[in-house]
């Protein structure tokens, strides 16, 4: 162990605080109506979970994790936010999110969510190391906060966020059940990101070209025949 | 013997202190604002001004609307005797725990809202209704918070809690901030505080607990005040006690009481000037809102529950 | 040992060529060059692995073996032949959408990156790198399928993205879950994910892990197989991007993500026992033949109702791996290959179809024998192929799955004899409508040259009907005996 005692309790107890923001944050993704702040939310997501990562990386001594960190705070706190947020701008959409469910039932359906995830992680959970305990389970619950997120929102816009909330919730998983993947895959799934929120980029403009609009009900067109 | 003297002192202590805190919250914010404050002892001062004055009782009214003050009062100031605000183990503390005292402000709740109802008016009636719609969100919220609290010390007894949350020190808890961060959403709810109802209005359009207790007057309408400001003064206490409980002394350890007394004034002070920092800075949301907000404080609450058990702490 | 590398380098080569002169006609000609080459490169691979069996390379971050040499296989014959079409193809499909030059580099460059994702994914031994192609071929046909810029293209486009990006996420928690139960056993770093460790250490992995893994996998990979419930993307996505497109999705995509599932499905079986895997295949299998069969019988356009067919047919062979032993692994191996070899040839055609007659909708093509008896004949035998008509590999392969259901899951025979039957309800009369009668058009017909990838693939699959090659007899019934 490279940290006293000491440090290591209070990383550990703030490891837990940060964990359990995660899920505050997906919570707040729900309720949240504008989309500007959604974006917000999105980049304080990516921000807690680099700094979960280096606080990983600090109480294990694992060196990849920094790494990861790194890439997390670069990618997910910094660059995506901004590129959405300048993209919301040059493309003018309006800035409210407009929500198939209303947005308390749509909570209560999250917590519901969050019980499901514990339940299923519950096993998992039990065979982790001591300072990652119990974290697969939030990981996995911000998967599915994501997941019902990006079914309740219409906007395109608002789905990518969930979408990218999602690989957030994974990075968690990654990070808290195995102490992160080796760096290739690590490296692979970063890419893939990467690349996959360039080609969002360019279809947000031919979806804007052909339709004028980002709403997701001008894409309900084909229909089982 | 010295466990009475306790007893009987914070009960009065708590009386005599929740005008003061009202004061000291409106001079707080009223200087925040660039008014000019009224003085710290105003509420001493309204309060006298109404128990000299005549009790008009609203006509066709029958005898809830007059009870229902002193049943107010009476079940404050019950609660003002078990809740550890100066001191854990008060001998008054066994005859309620968490829940019980939850208890305690419903039961109070029920009658403020019945004798609304009584006076048959418009205002009295939607003023209700408004108070309940707030108050079937916060309790659960309130209970959430209470138990994540609870479970953590594996008691309910609210002087158990203390003890317990006294004798772990300065860990972290994620779950016990998702408590308070619920508990204060609810005490701002319950006292009918910005931004969920504002107490300074009475404009019918957002009045809550202002649009209940419009027909009462005179030492009614004081009773009625003074209970809300006890009220107030109580859920802060509950607050420190959960959340910030150090320095309370246990019942019957006159040594302890000193060095108490002064926590518990700067704790007061500080929760004081947060509230109407709090007060300031946010507006009152739309009334078909409220209930947003009061789902946030109960979602806040249920995750501090789900961390407790996901993250053992 | 270096073969294996040669044939990625050859498919990966492609992108940045492609990248530079992939537009007008050199653009198609290198299309083809690159993925003739690549098949060569595949056909010496498979020769060494018949003389010295499977082998890893590149310190072990690759490796071959008999189960995924057949896939690779039928994915070089299949990119072939695709780019061979898609050449004259797209030609006319650029005429007719006024592609501009940048589209059509944009088309040669995403195909050939999804080609090379695909061979990245059969050749990996990482199952990290496995998810990594998987994604990687999402994003490639994302904007394929919305080449047009069509309203239409572009909704299916943002449903197979959203759809099968939720898969995939499912599919990377799952491929985390695995690493998780494989790190107790043989460590951290890379070597955990490699399948070849994984192989020999399954009957450690811890039990209970491993079945929620194999959930989230199967769900996630399965999402990409086009399982029902979550298969809505893919008729879709079929439609609306080119025809070469739809055949490549069908052709190779589905096949490689079952093939991803059945990796972790052997892995599963050793910790958990085989029963877990098994009745969730046969159930997502099933469930996915008869939502397809019936769906199919409403179907208006000619390619939804062909990517319908795919469900159906990709579930058949799920089931078919669910229930197990030599002979059923054997037929849905079969039955993988002789589909992806089958519903590219009836994607050809019906490209052609759908060029000649200007619409997809199958009540306005009709006469097709008459127009041109080449094109007219490659879609009937074509999709006489997909029923299952003898000597088809098909007919074989649903043959062989049926009778050793009834030997070993009796209860099942009637759903899926019901399943087939409502597809060839579904198939047959169209098939008719759309081959015989008068032909009202006058223009030229495609040149028989450009139908005969459909014929070669044809002959193929008639051969693995007939007579299939002991080599690869070999190859399936290893395959086969390694994933029951």
């Amino acid at each position: 162990m490279l940290v006293s005692a000491h440090i290591a309790v209070w990383g550990t107890s703030l490891l837990k605080l940060l964990a359990a923001m995660l899920l505050l944050i997906g919570f707040a993704m729900l309720a949240q109506r504008r989309l500007l702040t959604l974006i917000h939310l999105l980049a304080w997501q990516g921000f807690v979970l680099a700094l979960g990562t280096a606080l990983v990386a600090l109480l294990t001594g694992q060196t990849e994790l920094w790494y990861s960190a790194a890439l997390s705070l670069g990618l997910k706190a910094l660059l995506i936010p901004a590129v959405l947020h300048r993209l919301l701008r040059r493309l003018k959409v309006r800035g409210d999110v407009e929500a198939v469910i209303n947005i308390p039932t749509t909570l209560l359906l999250g917590i519901v969510l969050v019980i499901f995830a514990f339940s299923l992680a519950a096993p998992i959970s039990a065979l982790t190391g001591t300072i990652t305990r119990g974290m697969v389970g939030i990981a996995l619950a911000a998967v599915l906060l994501s997941f019902l997120m990006m079914i309740t929102r219409r906007k395109a816009i608002s789905q990518v966020v969930g979408f990218l909330a999602m690989d957030n919730g994974l990075f968690f998983a990654a990070t808290s059940a195995t102490l992160g993947m080796p760096m290739i895959v690590e490296l692979g799934v970063a890419l893939d990101a990467l690349i996959g929120f360039v080609i969002l980029g360019i279809f947000f403009f031919q979806m804007r070209e052909t339709f004028d609009s980002m709403d997701l009900s001008h894409l309900e067109r084909i229909r089982e025949e | 013997m010295a466990a009475n003297l306790f007893q009987v002192l914070q009960t009065l202590l708590v009386l005599l202190l929740a005008p003061l805190f009202a004061g000291y919250l409106q001079n707080a914010r009223a200087l925040l604002q660039n008014r000019r404050p009224a003085g710290i002892l105003q509420p001493y001062r309204d309060l006298l001004r109404l128990f000299h004055k005549e009790s008009i009782i609203a006509e066709g009214t029958s005898w809830l609307f007059r009870a229902t003050p002193y049943l107010l009062f009476a079940a404050m100031w019950l609660a003002a005797g078990i809740v550890p605000i100066l001191a854990t183990a008060l001998p008054l503390a066994p005859a309620a725990d968490v829940i019980a005292l939850v208890g305690l402000f419903a039961l109070a709740r029920v009658f403020q809202v019945l004798a609304a109802m009584d006076t048959g008016t418009a205002f009295g009636t939607l003023g209700a209704r408004r108070e309940m719609l707030v108050a079937a969100m916060a309790e659960p919220a309130l209970l959430a918070a209470l138990f994540t609290a609870s479970l953590l010390s594996h008691s309910t007894s609210l002087s158990s809690i203390v003890d317990h949350l006294e004798s772990l020190r300065f860990a972290l808890h994620p779950s016990m901030v998702f408590a308070a961060a619920a508990f204060f959403m609810v005490l701002l709810a319950e006292n009918a505080r910005i931004p969920v109802d504002n107490p300074a209005t009475h404009l019918e359009l957002t009045m809550i607990h202002e649009a209940m207790i419009l027909e009462y007057s005179g030492r009614h309408l004081a009773l009625v005040e003074w209970a809300a400001q006890i009220k107030l003064l109580l859920y802060v206490g509950i607050g420190i006690a959960l959340f910030l409980p150090w320095g309370i002394a246990p019942a019957g350890d006159l040594a302890a009481l000193p060095a108490a007394a002064f926590w518990l004034a700067l704790k007061l002070l500080a929760a004081g000037a947060v509230l109407a920092v709090i007060e300031t800075l946010l507006a009152k949301l739309r009334l078909f809102r409220a209930p947003e907000f009061m789902a946030t404080a109960f979602l806040l609450g249920v995750i501090g529950l789900l961390s407790y058990f996901m993250l053992g702490a | 040992m270096m073969l294996i590398l040669l044939v990625l380098a050859c498919a990966f080569v492609g992108i940045p060529l492609l990248g530079l002169w992939g537009y007008g006609r050199p653009g198609g000609w290198i299309f083809v060059a690159v993925n003739g080459l690549t098949l060569l490169a595949i056909l010496a691979l498979a020769g060494q692995v018949a003389m010295t069996g499977g082998f890893t390379a590149g310190h072990e971050q690759f490796v071959v073996d008999d189960f995924s040499m057949l896939l690779v296989l039928v994915d070089g014959v299949v990119g072939f032949s695709t780019a061979l079409f898609s050449r004259g193809y797209m030609v006319r499909e650029a005429a007719h959408w006024q592609l501009s030059r940048g589209r059509m580099r944009l088309y040669h460059v995403m195909f050939q990156t999804f080609l090379f994702t695909m061979l990245l994914a059969l050749l990996t031994n990482s199952m990290g790198i496995l998810w990594v192609a998987m994604e990687g071929a999402t994003l490639a046909t994302v904007l394929l399928v919305s080449l047009f810029r069509t309203a239409e293209g572009l909704e299916a486009a943002w449903k197979y993205f959203i759809l099968c990006g939720v898969g995939l996420a499912m599919a990377l928690f799952g491929t985390i879950l695995l690493y998780f139960a494989a790190q107790r056993i043989l460590g951290s770093g890379s070597q955990a994910l490699l399948w070849t460790h994984l192989d020999g250490v399954r009957g450690q992995l811890q039990p209970h892990v491993m079945a929620i893994a194999f959930v989230f996998v199967l769900v996630g990979y399965g999402t990409k197989v086009g399982l029902a419930p979550l298969h809505n993307w893919l008729p879709d996505a079929h439609a609306s991007g080119p025809s070469s497109v739809s055949a490549v999705l069908s052709g190779l995509l589905l096949n490689v993500a079952l093939y991803a599932v059945l990796r972790t499905k052997v892995l599963v079986d050793g910790a958990v026992g085989p029963d877990f895997a098994a009745h969730l295949l046969m159930g997502f299998g099933l469930l996915s033949l008869l939502v397809a069969a019936f769906s199919m019988l409403r179907q208006r356009d000619v390619k939804r109702l062909f990517a319908y067919s795919s469900v159906e047919h990709m579930g058949l062979a799920t089931f078919a791996f669910g229930v197990g032993g030599s002979v059923a692994s054997f037929a849905g191996i079969l039955h993988m290959l002789s589909h992806s070899l089958t519903k590219s040839a009836v994607f050809f055609s019906v490209g052609q179809a759908v060029q000649t007659a200007g619409s997809r909708e199958i009540q306005r093509i009709h006469g097709l024998l008459e127009h041109s008896p080449v094109l007219g004949w490659a879609m009937m035998l074509a999709i006489l192929a997909i029923l299952g008509m003898p000597p088809s590999g098909l007919f074989l392969s649903e043959f062989l799955i049926i009778t050793s259901t009834m030997h070993a899951q009796a209860w099942a025979t009637p759903l899926l004899l019901l399943g087939l039957g409502v597809a060839f309800a579904a198939i047959f009369p169209r098939l008719q409508g759309m081959v015989f009668g008068r032909s009202p058009w006058t223009h030229g017909g495609p040149a028989p040259v450009a139908m005969l990838p459909v014929f070669v693939q044809l002959a193929l699959v008639g051969l693995l009907g007939v007579f299939i090659p002991v080599v690869l007899v070999q190859w399936m019934q290893h395959a086969a005996a390694f994933l029951s």
